[in-house]
């Protein structure tokens, strides 16, 4: 019984970080109609800004108050994120809004692409894999035979925060119901007085900024590389697709979902079945609900 | 008289006759190894890319995972030339091991063709996406493979020669497959879709032909590449191989079969241009990575259809296909019957 | 025999009722004309004929075999041919092209033949590009045979629409706003090009048009739909004279 709640709780906190990323996803999706498969890469390098970063106050001034650093680091790799996600959508995929959509994905995944090789290539990161320095002190406490580790309740405790401050912007502010109106209708939506490329540009900075603390937080608990934005990516994006592209709180069950598979997985096959069990439900899926768990059904008229 | 034969027969007398020399002149050591490889490897480059500019150009879909057909491909050859044939036997059984590899590949091919009939778009490139990850994934599973560390053991049977004849034959059998009534039904289809199947077009038919027909292609240069590195394991063939094929078809020209032998070449050649140039500059190799991806960015920003988009040389268009052949018999035509013009 | 025969066609799109209780049977040679405000369901008719939808309810029987269920391609082929609304053609293609397109089943090669240029392929691809041409001629659009389709002026299109419509070889033709777009003089060019390919082509053809110089000037039987209902069934005189299709057009004051 405790063996699995230890996984329940492994599966939430991986779940978490998943959650977060498929955020983006599905929020770039439902303003654009793209799927960024740069996304995950994004999320890889605001994994370097916090590393970068933490060092280098660190590196300045080692006795400051942890949380003061870890929570100066959050917002850094936020901001700085939530920039670079900017750049690459007024650079790379505005001029691409009119196009075919095929011409915008396959953009998306060059960027993603020159993202990861560039960081390989860029001689202050380079491909060997780092630690964040621990900003939280990593204190294991015992309740009733279960592990529970204090970066493992940050992790969900951050993100359950960070969820629900989206559903708040989404479905209280303007700014979330320009979202909203956007991925309903695009054309008209300008005619309204929105100014929809700011709109969408708030939307990649947000989604990249969840992404973020994804990141600093994932760094924190686990190594990074820059071909993680491939493995974390990918699997986010499947949790964004199986909750149904486009649908906030469908990414995040969808989020979850993937978290308990790749911890449970391994329960019952060997681990390095992961990557296949996790494809394969990302196929049958497509193939039989392609609109995912609370997705909406398109229609075609002719 | 003779201007009709030199017309009819003068572009396969030249491939007839260069054939020797890509036999003779790496033996003789006048084309020097390195060159040789890199022939070599346009060759394949170009296989692959008319397999994938056959589904992503010609049909207008959206295959992310070739590379997964390029492994199975890979993968059948080897276990064939290594495990199934004896070594003696290798360059008599090549060819067919390359032909089993494609057909394998061909067979896997069936599996997108199904998902291809209800989605498309972005959602079929998902599909093709998952379809790659999960061929790899199973090829790391597979320890009687080699797991993860890959499979070893095969003779360097690619030689320039077959590279050669590979080439020809898939571009003659492309060339054919394009420019008859499936081709059509193909390029139909990524104009209009439902248009199409209301006249007349079979569209599940010619999915499932083309990325059969790909998958196939994929295969022959997976097995051509497997005997060429003489080791390959499911890293090859990661979405990185994928996205070479893409820029390789986006580049070159999409819709178009010289288009592909253009980009396959000007890709392969830019990417061994500027391993020398960087190691002159003293830049790390690393930094060759990124050029593919940013190829990839700018061609979709300031010029998606390619160098050849959707045009095709003549020597690549068929006799009874090429304008003056069209124009002839249109004459004729109208010569013959009298126009019973509805309207003037 | 009965060309075809609709009966009860019933269509729901989700809870939306496009088309209700449709009936129809049209002998062979006849052109009648479906008219009726946007959004009647006129073209929902004609998907569902040529199996873009598959009807909730009802039969649809042409040449005594049931239409129900069938691919659109099939339907096609049995000798089915339309045109669209908003013209559909292959743009980047040749007018050539796409008129040998609509060959697709009847080339008569498989694709083993064609792709190793098989001679049997060679003698029926000049088949198809024989007959593709002729039609052309018919046309008078043999000259621009190689011309890509989008380059051609708006008129030219609806022809090749048209012309690629024939060269299915159907026994139905079902023409949707044939008329949309033209000019008076053109609209009476396409008014003697329907009735000649009628006569010509030996078709029945089924029509769906707005402009009633067209309907009134070629139609031997008009339907008239509202809202996916059929209102009112005749000749044009009586059509004209109908109180509820002009309530349906014009409003209930302008019929009272």
């Amino acid at each position: 019984m405790q063996f699995y709640i230890q996984q329940i709780l492994n599966a939430l906190q991986v779940g978490s970080v998943y959650a977060l990323i498929a955020l983006g996803y599905t929020m770039v999706y439902g303003v654009l109609s793209l799927i960024n498969f740069a996304h995950g890469d994004i999320f890889m390098v605001s994994t370097y800004l916090a590393f970068f970063f933490s060092t280098w106050i660190l590196g300045l001034a080692a006795g400051l108050n942890p949380i003061l650093i870890f929570v100066a680091t959050l917002l850094v790799a936020m901001s700085g994120t939530a920039l670079l996600a900017v750049v690459i959508e007024r650079l790379a995929y505005k001029p691409l809004r009119n196009a075919p959509r095929i011409s915008a994905v396959i953009t998306a995944l060059g960027v993603g692409l020159f993202l990861e090789n560039f960081m390989v290539a860029f001689k202050p990161v380079g491909p060997a894999p780092r630690f964040l320095p621990a900003l939280i002190p990593a204190v294991n406490y015992n309740i009733g035979g279960v592990m529970v580790s204090t970066i493992q309740v940050v992790i969900i405790v951050a993100s359950a925060l960070v969820m629900i401050l989206l559903d708040v912007i989404v479905r209280r502010t303007m700014v979330g119901m320009a979202m909203r109106a956007i991925s309903w209708d695009k054309f008209i939506v300008p005619l309204m007085g929105i100014p929809v490329d700011r709109v969408i540009s708030m939307t990649f900075a947000l989604g990249a900024a969840i992404a973020a603390v994804g990141g600093a937080l994932y760094g924190m608990a686990y190594t990074m590389d820059p071909y993680m934005g491939i493995r974390i990516g990918w699997w986010a994006f499947i949790a964004a697709v199986v909750g149904g592209i486009g649908n906030i709180r469908g990414a995040m069950i969808g989020g979850f979902i993937l978290g308990f598979v790749e911890i449970f997985t391994p329960v019952f096959l060997p681990s390095t079945y992961r990557d296949f069990v996790a494809f394969s439900l990302l196929l049958v899926l497509l193939i039989f609900r392609p609109t995912g768990i609370l997705g909406r059904p398109m229609a075609q008229k002719v | 008289m003779k201007r009709i034969f030199w017309k009819r027969w003068g572009l396969p007398l030249i491939l007839v006759l260069v054939f020797p020399f890509t036999i003779v002149l790496p033996k003789l050591g006048i084309i020097n190894p390195y060159v040789n490889l890199v022939l070599k490897y346009v060759g394949i480059n170009i296989i692959l890319t008319v397999s994938l500019n056959l589904v992503n150009g010609y049909m207008g879909e959206f295959s992310v995972g070739h590379a997964g057909f390029m492994a199975i491909g890979a993968y059948t050859a080897s276990l064939l030339t290594v495990w199934v044939f004896p070594h003696a036997a290798g360059p008599f059984i090549f060819p067919l091991a390359l032909l089993a590899g494609g057909i394998a590949a061909g067979i896997a091919g069936l599996g997108i063709a199904f998902p291809s009939f209800r989605t498309r778009g972005d959602y079929l490139a998902i599909v093709t996406l998952a379809f790659g990850m999960i061929v790899k994934s199973v090829l790391e599973n597979l320890d009687v493979v080699g797991g993860p560390r890959g499979f070893m053991g095969m003779d360097k049977l690619t030689s320039l020669a077959w590279v050669y004849i590979c080439v020809i034959l898939v571009i003659f059998l492309a060339r054919n497959y394009v420019f008859s009534n499936f081709g059509r039904g193909v390029v139909s289809i990524r104009e209009d879709e439902t248009a199409s199947e209301l006249v007349s077009v079979n569209s599940r038919q010619v999915k499932v032909l083309t990325f059969v027909f790909s998958a196939f292609l994929a295969g022959i240069a997976g097995g051509l590449f497997a005997h060429e590195l003489q080791f390959i394991n499911p890293r090859s063939f990661t979405i990185l191989k994928s996205t070479d094929m893409l820029v390789m078809v986006y580049l070159g020209g999409i819709g178009s079969l010289g288009g592909s032998i253009l980009g396959a070449t000007v890709y392969t050649l830019t990417l061994e241009g500027l391993r020398t140039v960087l190691q002159q500059l003293g830049i790390s190799q690393e930094w060759r990575l990124v050029v593919a991806p940013l190829m990839l960015v700018l061609l979709m920003i300031f010029r998606p259809r390619g160098i050849m988009g959707l045009r095709e040389f003549r020597f690549l268009t068929p006799h009874d296909e090429r304008p003056e052949a069209l124009a002839e018999h249109r004459k004729q035509i109208q010569a013959t019957k009298r126009a019973k013009e509805v309207l003037p | 025999m009965t060309l075809l025969h609709i009966e009860h066609l019933t269509h729901y799109f989700g809870g939306l009722r496009a088309v209700q209780d449709f009936n129809l049977d049209l002998q062979p040679g006849e052109l009648v004309a479906l008219i009726g405000p946007n959004g009647a369901g006129k073209t929902t008719v004609f998907n569902l004929i040529t199996g873009v939808y598959r009807p909730t309810e009802g039969k649809i029987i042409f040449q005594d075999q049931s239409l129900i269920g069938r691919h659109p391609y099939e339907i096609i082929s049995r000798g089915i041919g339309r045109t669209f609304q908003s013209i559909r053609l292959f743009k980047e293609l040749s007018v050539l092209d796409n008129v040998r397109i609509a060959h697709y089943t009847r080339a008569g090669y498989s694709p083993w033949e064609a792709i190793l240029n098989l001679p049997h392929f060679t003698r029926q691809e000049a088949r198809v590009c024989q007959e593709a041409l002729e039609l052309l001629n018919i046309f008078g659009m043999a000259d621009l045979a190689e011309t890509t389709s989008k380059n051609l002026p708006y008129g030219q299109q609806r022809r090749l629409e048209i012309a690629r419509a024939l060269a299915t070889r159907p026994v139905l033709l079902l023409l949707d706003e044939p008329a949309a777009g033209m000019n008076p003089g053109e609209v009476e060019q396409l008014m003697e090009t329907i009735l000649w390919i009628r006569s010509e082509f030996k078709l029945t053809i089924l029509l769906i048009e707005h402009q009633m110089r067209v309907v009134m000037g070629i139609a031997e039987r008009i339907k008239v739909l509202d809202f996916g209902q059929t209102i009112a069934e005749g000749t044009p005189k009586e059509i004209q004279n109908h109180p509820r299709v002009i309530e349906a057009y014009l409003g209930e004051e302008v019929a009272a």
